[in-house]
């Protein structure tokens, strides 16, 4: 059975083979469930592996379909390894997956590239599967750049509008950034521990080298910078709030199930890497944090209701990364999934939200729809709830555990542990701001809302989400193996206190969005009403100012270059060594004169010269 | 002989040299033929008598009658005479002339490093003919093939 | 009586050879381009019968041979491209051929 899971990633592909090759002309009812079933019969079949994988009790297993080249020593295969933690992974790539799939037919039914769609995103899970089952950083680095390209493909799907194509260029060439570094650290790897299979690697490297030796330093942070690039942290996060462009679908994929949590994978895979280079992951954390505060402030000031979530995914994802930074592994790995499902329940309610209101996103032109779309009102409900860890939600006992680990560390661990508390103010603040303005109070909306949008393939999904978002918290994670040195679940030792505070900030974050949207007690204009108010809230509204200083320090001066270097000063060279053939040519064919006198003048010229050397010789 | 080699050699290079400078082409057709007929004496002195014979009749009677077929066919009168005056100025035998007067100089040069006065060795018509009939039968049949491709191409090109 | 100096042979044939060479590059005309060559071959063909006395060798006689047949039809085939010239440019001079002028 275990075999089967070379079908994993297999039949996405198919999926995506039979809508491209039929030139995207596939009709809806025949697309549709072509590009959802084949993510359900994925996750039919890792249901099946997973499940006999447990009972096996093997700690991992890997299936070798095969050789991919055969270099020298070096033969990366399509291998894949299934451990608990790519288990963990595939579980939630097809099962949030199916989910947003099966969603999607219902939200782009009215789109003329259906099909086009459909082929796109079973290509992306293709290859987010490739991502996770590889058992060599080869095979994972196809997939990581598939899952690039196909970003690009999405974030750039309705390409009529140019805003939308300068978006997913944007996300494409800042990822790229974080590519560039992690292949790097791929050659290093090789050049180093001459294999790429990851066991073996992370084997060779605790055998070769000492814990903080510059090697491991350098190769951890080059694959942190892959890991960066692509989970949007700091300083790369800006494509992210860009890349919302696509259809939300597609924001949900991007954001909950693979995409963006790959650096966090990358990073847990390659742990024992980080461990030897505890400067690197101490960096870690600190990048987490920082991203984390940095996109919680910025999400207070969005009016956009999906650049919200994505600052929010942003700042969740810099939860995962503190967690990382830490040493708490499975933690990180546990708030990967519990935020996979409430990220994926929220995306999809506010794209429910978006269709209801015509393509509306900004969320002041909203307001009073909780009679209106109440299967949205509930997923948001949920899916905020666990977002701001209410208490006993999925999101509630995966940031405690990134929390308490915070604290566990010697020395800064208490700040980072305050830094996340006051982050998880935050994300009280902005969740619930979002919530009240769009479904509470009156309505601003230009269109009235109709009949809120959905049937089974909508809904379904959304319900399902809900279930998982209240009680994805007690899942077990079986990481134990994987993490061998990780701590375990309720084995923290701490007082009352710190439990309390953790229950009670993102309450009072509740409590102060409640004061200044709901009852309105205070007043969002007074507080704006300074000028330094309004400074900062520019400031913060565009994400801190990273576009601002990306455009003057990177693309600016770029430009600038290519301007100056229009005649392109490399070609002149290769100009150069035309000029002196043209010239040469002309040198010659003036010799040609087509005169018979002056050839046979030449011919006796050579013989004399012959004779000559003859003679001599 | 020694004296009848010499003799045979001045007027050959005499009538070849009139040929070179002499505008009317009749004559300079007739000074050719006086220069072939002096290398046939010439032939017949270093004792290769069917060499001088063949030199005599083909080329001084054959070739040379051709060439004289083709003067008249063109018509070439009075006016080729004038025009081959303007020709040949002095300074158009300069660059040939330097070019030709190195390549002799250097071809003295490497025949004075050759035996000096070598007997002559008759070789007689016998001779000759065991060889062209006996080891290089195939380059006169080959010799034949390529007089019947000049006479064939020559017919064609000539042709209007 | 046999005693003539064989290089003198030689020399005699370079000289030929030389003055057809001049011939050729001098003359405008192609009847005495095509005489002038005539010379040049004929001194090559001298060259080889002084070989063939020198040595006592019959095959300098048969290599003579070989370039008169290789003159008379040379000639042949250069007659009539200078019948053809001549239909076509009304002119025997050379200059007149420089179509392959780069």
């Amino acid at each position: 059975m275990l075999e089967l899971i070379w079908l994993l990633p297999a039949f996405p592909l198919l999926g995506f083979l039979a809508l491209v090759l039929t030139g995207g002309r596939l009709p809806m009812q025949i697309a549709g469930p072509i590009g959802a079933g084949s993510i359900g019969l994925s996750f039919a079949v890792a249901a099946l592996v997973a499940s006999e994988f447990l009972n096996s009790g093997l700690e991992s297993f890997t299936y070798e379909a095969w050789v991919w080249m055969s270099v020298g020593g070096f033969n990366p295969g399509f291998t894949f390894y299934l451990d608990g933690l790519s288990m963990v992974m595939m579980l939630i790539i097809t099962g949030v997956g199916f989910l947003i799939h099966l969603y999607a037919t219902g939200y782009m039914s009215d789109d003329p590239s259906f099909a086009r769609f459909f082929s796109y995103m079973n290509l992306f899970v293709s290859a987010m599967l490739m991502l996770v089952l590889g058992d060599n950083l080869v095979l994972l680095y196809l997939g990581w750049e598939g899952v690039g390209l196909c970003s690009y493909l999405l974030i750039g799907f309705w390409y009529t509008n140019p805003t939308n194509g300068y978006a997913a260029r944007k996300a494409f060439v800042v990822t790229r950034v974080g590519d560039t570094s992690m292949a790097i650290g791929l050659f290093l790897l090789f050049a180093q521990l001459g294999t790429l299979n990851i066991q073996d690697m992370l084997h060779a490297a605790e055998m070769q080298w000492s814990v903080g030796s510059g090697f491991a330093v350098a190769a951890s942070l080059l694959l942190l910078g892959g890991a960066v690039g692509k989970s949007a942290q700091l300083p790369l996060q800006t494509w992210l709030p860009d890349a919302m462009a696509g259809p939300t679908p597609i924001s949900a994929l991007i954001h909950a199930a693979p995409m963006v949590t790959a650096g966090v994978y990358l990073i847990a895979r390659t742990h024992p890497l980080f461990e030897m280079a505890p400067s690197v992951q101490l960096l870690v954390a600190l990048i987490g944090l920082v991203t984390l505060l940095l996109s919680g402030f910025t999400a207070m000031t969005q009016s956009d209701i999906k650049r919200i979530l994505a600052y929010s995914t942003v700042s969740q994802i810099g939860y995962m990364f503190l967690g990382l930074g830490v040493g708490a592994w499975s933690a990180a790995i546990f708030h990967l999934m519990t935020h996979a499902f409430f990220k994926a329940l929220l995306f999809l309610a506010s794209g429910t939200v978006i269709l209801s209101l015509h393509h509306e996103q900004n969320i002041f032109k909203m307001g009073g729809l909780r009679k209106a779309l109440p299967v949205s009102f509930f997923s948001f409900l949920i899916g905020s709830l666990a977002l701001t860890a209410f208490p006993f939600t999925s999101g509630y006992f995966s940031k405690d555990e990134i929390l308490l680990g915070a604290l566990e560390l010697e020395g800064v661990g208490f700040w980072f542990w305050l830094g996340g508390v006051v982050g998880a103010f935050f994300t009280g603040i902005y969740t619930f701001r979002l919530f009240f303005i769009v479904f509470f109070g009156d309505s601003h909306a230009e269109h009235p809302p109709g009949k809120e949008v959905g049937g089974w393939h909508m809904n379904g999904p959304l319900i399902l989400l809900m279930t998982l978002a209240l009680a994805g918290g007690f899942i077990h994670v079986p990481l134990d193996d994987v993490f061998s040195h990780g701590e375990g679940y309720g084995e923290h030792h701490v007082s009352g206190l710190i439990h309390g505070i953790m229950i009670a900030v993102p309450l009072l974050g509740i409590a102060v969005s409640y004061l200044f949207f709901m009852s309105k007690t205070f007043s969002v204009d007074k507080l704006m009403a300074s000028a330094l108010a309004k400074k900062l809230h520019a400031f913060w509204f565009g994400g801190w100012g990273f576009d601002t200083l990306y455009n003057a320090v990177l693309v600016r001066p770029f430009l600038y270059l290519a301007r100056v270097n229009r005649k392109d000063i490399v070609d002149s060279f290769y100009a150069l060594v035309v000029t002196v053939s043209q010239a040469a040519n002309g040198l010659i064919v003036k010799s040609q004169t087509g005169s018979l006198r002056w050839y046979a003048l030449t011919v006796a010229g050579g013989l004399v010269v012959m004779v000559s050397l003859g003679a001599t010789l | 002989m020694t004296f009848l080699f010499y003799l045979a050699g001045a007027i050959a290079i005499i009538a070849t040299f009139a040929v070179i400078v002499q505008t009317n082409i009749v004559h300079a057709l007739l000074y050719l033929i006086l220069s072939l007929l002096a290398v046939a004496v010439i032939f017949y002195v270093l004792g290769a008598p069917f060499a001088a014979v063949l030199e005599a009749i083909v080329y001084a009677g054959a070739i040379l009658v051709l060439f004289l077929f083709v003067i008249m066919m063109l018509n070439l009168g009075q006016h080729t005479r004038d025009q081959e005056k303007g020709w040949l100025t002095g300074r158009m035998f300069l660059a040939p002339g330097l070019m030709s007067a190195l390549l002799l100089g250097q071809l003295l040069n490497v025949l004075s490093q050759v035996d000096q006065n070598m007997a002559v060795t008759r070789v007689g018509v016998m001779e000759v003919s065991a060889l062209l009939f006996g080891p290089y039968v195939l380059a006169v049949e080959l010799a034949s093939i390529l007089l019947l491709a000049g006479l064939v191409s020559a017919y064609h090109l000539a042709k209007r | 009586m046999e005693t003539i100096p064989v290089e003198h042979g030689f020399v005699l044939a370079g000289i030929l050879f030389c003055l057809g060479l001049i011939g050729v590059l001098t003359r405008r005309n192609v009847v005495f381009v095509l005489m002038s060559l005539e010379i040049m071959l004929n001194a090559s063909g001298l060259a080889f019968i002084v070989a063939a006395a020198r040595w006592g060798h019959a095959e300098g006689q048969v290599m003579f041979l070989m370039i008169l047949t290789l003159a008379a039809a040379e000639v042949a085939v250069g007659l009539g491209l200078i019948i053809q010239m001549f239909r076509r440019f009304q002119t025997v001079d050379i200059n007149v051929l420089s179509e392959m002028k780069g």
